[in-house]
């Protein structure tokens, strides 16, 4: 019977994995989903008189992990709820899993969430692929896939999927947006698109396309990245060899900085439209330096927490206040806060508005009900409208040009109903 | 590796195609978002099986396997998709063109040792998801929008859930290729294929063809991986080129060794292991922070790192081979 | 043709990045024999170190210097605590181990400095450095010193009886016993000169392509290409396939766009450039399995 230390504490150490595992896998259900008998109140699986229970699925491992300040800060957010009393009396009971941005991930994660914790609906899931996996799982459930982070086009089609809401202006429309505006304002216009390859790149480049309609032959060179490329110079480099004047920058935060950066170390100097994804001043326009950036344009529909002329703003110093109190060390410049913070007040607005009426069916009429609410942190003048046959909820977006250290908005603010 | 008891394998067979049968009576501990867990796990299993017969039983280094399991999924949904093959169907097909890649690949791998062969795989593994966005065979593939499939419908009107038949969908088809794989290891070409593993030289000087066995081996191995693909795809209904990163072919690397390399016990393990493994570590980190009220943010992603190293630390031949080791000290 | 000048300069550039942290890599494989996937993001955090230290005042040598120097510390405890028990288990456990090490270094380092990308200063001067228009001062700087870490190594490994020693200790362990080398220690060493390069490179890396937790993640991966491309064992061999690899990279892009020009139709473009450079890689390791500069090593039956 000599069995040594090793084997023992590595036996212990399996035992661990497996039991938690296990523990995993048999723990009892939170199924409290007994309906209390009083006529006035009805509720689905996922809310009762004390609790309304909220799914979550987010990046927070992997590539796309720069992603998870936006769980983090939805879960801080929810907590404040909670400290003033709850929605109506209940709390909310927030359960944020991390995906890792694989789809097959999130189907396993989503239909824990849907059936093992019974939860009333999911929100602000994350990412285009992994949405679109569950995408029919939850309208065959008929459980409400509420305002997905992600800014595909397909998430505003009621007939078809009538329990999935977006929320952000999508990519398709804003490409759009771009297209208009180069067309009416940049003369013998040769344009140069710098894509990351996948379908975020891709809605925003077909949304382009559509825009510049007949005039699409001004699309010079179109030259794309992938996450895994170290740096995006050797695409720069063949833009501007093409002899493109405008530039259309669909990149993340860090390409795009090495995008601007790099246009500038090779002397090109084209009009150059940036992507409302990199549109931070923290997180794009220092890293690329203010002297490369000035003159870029964007769309913009949130306030950018970085950008000097909101420092005063009522909103701003709202989510301050909540940043500093609920998620202190928290980096303020991060735009996914604020993100995080304006959709979460519209769940927030959406589940107050539902009263005691807790159904599922509830929820998505509520959702689909609102008129030009003012949601802290959306740009002056956009607010959040939605109807049976409109799940889009922000749709309207701003042109803004980048000036000294700031984004300096101009023109009218644009609705631009994606059909 | 010395075998199972026969007894204690029919009873482990017998339990799972009777359990999921008691979903009527047990709604709640049987219920189909487990049966659909284990399925996930299931398939796992055989894609580490796959990778198992490579590596174990033949000693080629892979860190590419994830590009098979693409490779195979795609080729189901494609199928499906395109040409309305019935979701069965999908299964040889897979087999029979990741067969082809895998024989293929395996044809200049042959001339590739360790650190050069672990580079190649994962070349492919980094090749694959860019070829499926390639701009002229995007038409196929659906391009990084990928293809949206349907779940397998039950046949013949038999009683049972979605979930449930896709479990038993799983389950028979892991058992033949068990049985395949176990036939195949005992008969004189598996043999074969592991003295090229232990003594490559003494086995060419033995009569061995040792090319023509390392490309077949590759060939399987990665048939049994596209079978596991083609079997996802149906499960999760949907693929996309984000489905099949990098880290996919690590993570089936990771449950081959944490399960036990040249075992086929431990790549049920394995498979187990690979679907735990995120759940666990995600239990733990809200454990560590909720309950024991850590200041410090640790994170799943820690905690997984952090197993790991224990895991290996502790049982460096894998679980398998750590509960064999514990179970022969304890009868000494 | 001046499309052809920068994308060779950036070629390069981008090279002299993967050169750096494959040399980290070869340290490591030299000493041990593994090869280390956990390089890159150890590599990340000793940035982290650095940046951390200049948000706290200090000029950025000093900075510099420290991280090095932390780093050099962190490599020889992780080999000790971590590696040293597990020197008798296969291969592939420790690459596992390699997996867990570059789990817990990428999450934490993004829980502790967030994932948000940092700028990361240049040491360079701005002006009279580099050739205007065709590569940037940093760049141009990046290419010294990698030589110059190249040269370092090159000189504590001829000329210094510690080097000698570490040589020995790889090659015949049971013979450098003998002799009074202290083996395990030696291998120690090893990992710490490795992460002590790889702060080097992650410094050098880190202004171009902005500091983040993952930044090194595809870094890694063309370090690994050029470091088997040029032969593992050979830090000269490392470095120049380091280059090769950032330079052929670039190039298919490059043909890939003058097929497009002339005859109009897509071939192959920046998507498939990673993929095609490769394939050609793998073709050259199939023709010369050492590598091109690898001595190949005679099995003993």
């Amino acid at each position: 019977m000599a069995i040594n230390r090793r084997t023992l504490v590595g036996g212990a150490a399996a035992a661990v994995v497996v039991g938690g595992g296990a523990y995993y896998l048999l723990r009892k259900d939170g199924a409290t989903t007994v309906s209390s008998t009083s006529t006035a109140k009805k509720y689905d699986d996922g809310a009762t008189d004390k609790e309304i229970k909220i799914g979550h699925t987010n990046p927070y491992s992997g590539p796309a992990s720069a992603y998870g300040v936006i769980g983090k800060c939805i879960e801080a957010y929810w907590k404040s709820v909670n400290e003033a009393g709850g929605i109506n009396g209940r709390m909310v009971k927030f359960v944020t899993l991390d995906d890792g941005y694989s789809p097959p991930k999130t189907v396993e994660l989503v239909r824990q969430l849907v059936e093992q914790e019974k939860v009333l609906l999911t929100f602000n899931t994350l990412g285009t692929p992994t949405n679109t996996a569950i995408h029919k799982y939850m309208n065959q459930k008929k459980v409400p896939m509420l305002f997905v982070a992600t800014g595909a086009s397909k998430w505003g089609n009621p007939k078809e999927f009538p329990w999935t809401m977006g929320y952000q202006p999508d990519y398709h429309t804003e490409g759009v947006i771009y297209a208009k505006h180069m067309l009416a304002n940049v003369k013998d216009a040769k344009v140069g698109i710098l894509m990351q390859n996948d379908d975020y790149g891709k809605d925003y480049y077909e949304g382009f396309k559509e825009g510049l309609g007949k005039e699409a032959g001004r699309i010079a060179k179109h030259v794309s990245y992938e996450v895994t490329d170290p740096t995006v110079d050797s695409q720069i480099i063949q833009l501007k060899d093409s002899g493109a004047n405008v530039f259309f920058n669909i990149a993340t935060p860090k390409f795009a900085a090495q995008a601007i950066r790099k246009a500038a170390d090779i002397g090109w100097k084209p009009a150059h439209y940036l992507n409302n994804v990199s549109a931070s001043v923290g997180a794009t326009m220092k890293p690329a330096g203010f002297e490369n950036s000035q003159g870029i344009l964007t769309a913009q529909y949130l306030m950018d927490p970085t950008d000097k002329q909101w420092e005063k703003h009522a909103d701003m110093t709202l989510w301050r206040t909540f940043m500093n109190k609920y998620m202190p060390g928290a980096n303020l410049s991060d735009a996914g806060y604020v993100f995080a913070y304006s959709v979460s007040f519209l769940m927030h607005e959406t589940l107050k508005k539902c009263g005691d009426n807790l159904t599922r069916e509830n929820v998505m009429r509520q959702a689909a009900n609102h008129q030009k609410l003012k949601v802290p942190l959306l740009l002056p003048g956009i607010t959040v409208s939605t109807s049976p046959t409109d799940f889009y909820p922000v749709q309207a977006v701003q042109l803004a040009r980048f000036k000294g250290e700031t984004w300096e908005l101009f023109g009218d603010i644009m609705h631009a109903e994606s059909s | 590796m010395p075998a199972f008891p026969k007894q204690w394998l029919w009873g482990l067979i017998a339990l799972a195609v009777f359990v999921p049968l008691l979903q009527p009576v047990l709604p709640d501990v049987v219920s189909n978002y487990r049966l659909f867990l284990v399925s996930t796990m299931i398939i796992a299993a055989i894609a580490v099986l796959g990778l198992n017969l490579l590596t174990g039983f033949n000693g080629q280094i892979s860190l590419g396997h994830g590009a098979f399991y693409a490779v195979g999924a795609y080729t189901a949904a494609v199928l499906m998709d395109k040409l309305n093959v019935p979701y069965w169907l999908t299964l040889p097909c897979a087999a029979a063109v990741c067969f082809m890649v895998g024989y293929l690949f395996g044809l200049p791998a042959l001339k590739l040792e360790g650190h050069y062969l672990a580079l190649a795989t994962f070349s492919l593994a980094l090749a694959v998801p860019q070829i499926l966005k390639y701009k002229w065979l995007e038409k196929v593939t659906g391009g990084v929008q990928g293809i949206v499939l349907n779940k397998p419908e039950v046949p013949f009107g038999i009683p049972l859930t979605e979930d449930q038949w896709l479990y038993y969908y799983c389950l028979i088809t892991m058992l033949a290729l068990f049985w395949a794989a176990n036939n195949l290891l005992n008969s004189r070409s598996g043999r074969a294929m592991m003295a090229i593993r232990d003594y490559h030289i003494a086995a060419d000087t033995m009569g061995i063809d040792t090319a023509l066995y390392k490309t077949v081996t590759f060939g399987i191995s990665a048939a049994y991986t596209g079978i596991a693909g083609a079997l996802s795809a149906s499960a999760i209904a949907f693929v996309a080129p984000d489905s099949f990163n990098l880290f996919l072919s690590i993570k089936f690397l990771i449950g081959l060794v944490v399960g036990g390399v040249g075992s086929l016990a431990g790549s049920v393990v394995g498979g187990i292991f690979y679907v735990l493994v995120d759940n666990s570590a995600q239990a733990l980190s809200l454990f560590v922070k909720n309950d024991l009220g850590l200041q410090f943010d640790l994170s799943a992603y820690t905690i997984f790192g952090i197993l790991l190293i224990l895991l290996m630390y502790l049982m460096p031949m894998g679980i398998v081979g750590g509960v064999y080791l514990a179970v022969r000290r304890l009868r000494q | 043709m001046e499309q052809f000048l920068q994308q060779i300069a950036s070629g390069l550039a981008n090279g002299a990045i993967y050169a750096c942290v494959a040399l980290a890599l070869v340290m490591i494989y030299v000493s041990t024999d593994h090869i280390n996937f956990a390089q890159g993001e150890m590599a990340m955090f000793s940035t982290y170190l650095s940046w951390q230290l200049m948000t706290w005042g200090a000029s950025y040598w000093v900075a510099f210097a420290a991280a090095v120097v932390l780093s050099f510390i962190l490599g020889v405890i992780i080999e000790r605590a971590i590696l040293r028990p597990l020197h008798n288990a296969p291969v592939l456990s420790v690459v596992v181990v390699f997996i867990g090490l570059l789990a817990i270094c990428n999450s934490m380092a993004g829980a502790i400095w967030s994932y948000l990308i940092k700028e990361f200063p240049s040491p360079f001067p701005k002006s009279s450095f580099g050739i205007a228009g065709v590569i940037g001062p940093h760049q141009l700087g990046v290419v010294l010193v990698t030589l110059i870490v190249l040269g370092l190594l090159f000189a504590f490994f001829r000329y210094t009886p510690l080097g000698l020693a570490m040589r020995a200790a790889a090659q015949n362990p049971s013979m450098a016993r003998l002799v009074g080398v202290r083996v395990d220690w030696m291998l120690a060493l090893g990992w710490g000169l490795a992460a002590a390069v790889g702060a080097v490179a992650g410094v050098m890396v880190a202004h171009i392509v902005y500091l983040d937790p993952n930044m090194m993640g595809g870094i890694l991966l063309y370090a690994f290409a050029g470091a088997l491309v040029g032969g593992i064992g050979n830090p000269g061999g490392a470095v120049l396939g380091g280059f090769i690899v950032g330079v052929l990279e670039n190039m298919v892009a490059f043909a890939g766009n003058q097929i497009e020009k002339t005859t109009g139709i897509y071939i192959i473009g920046n998507g498939e450039k990673l993929t095609v450079a490769l394939i050609i890689v793998i073709t050259v390791l199939t023709v010369r399995p050492a590598g091109l500069f690898g001595r190949v090593v005679v099995k003993r039956v």
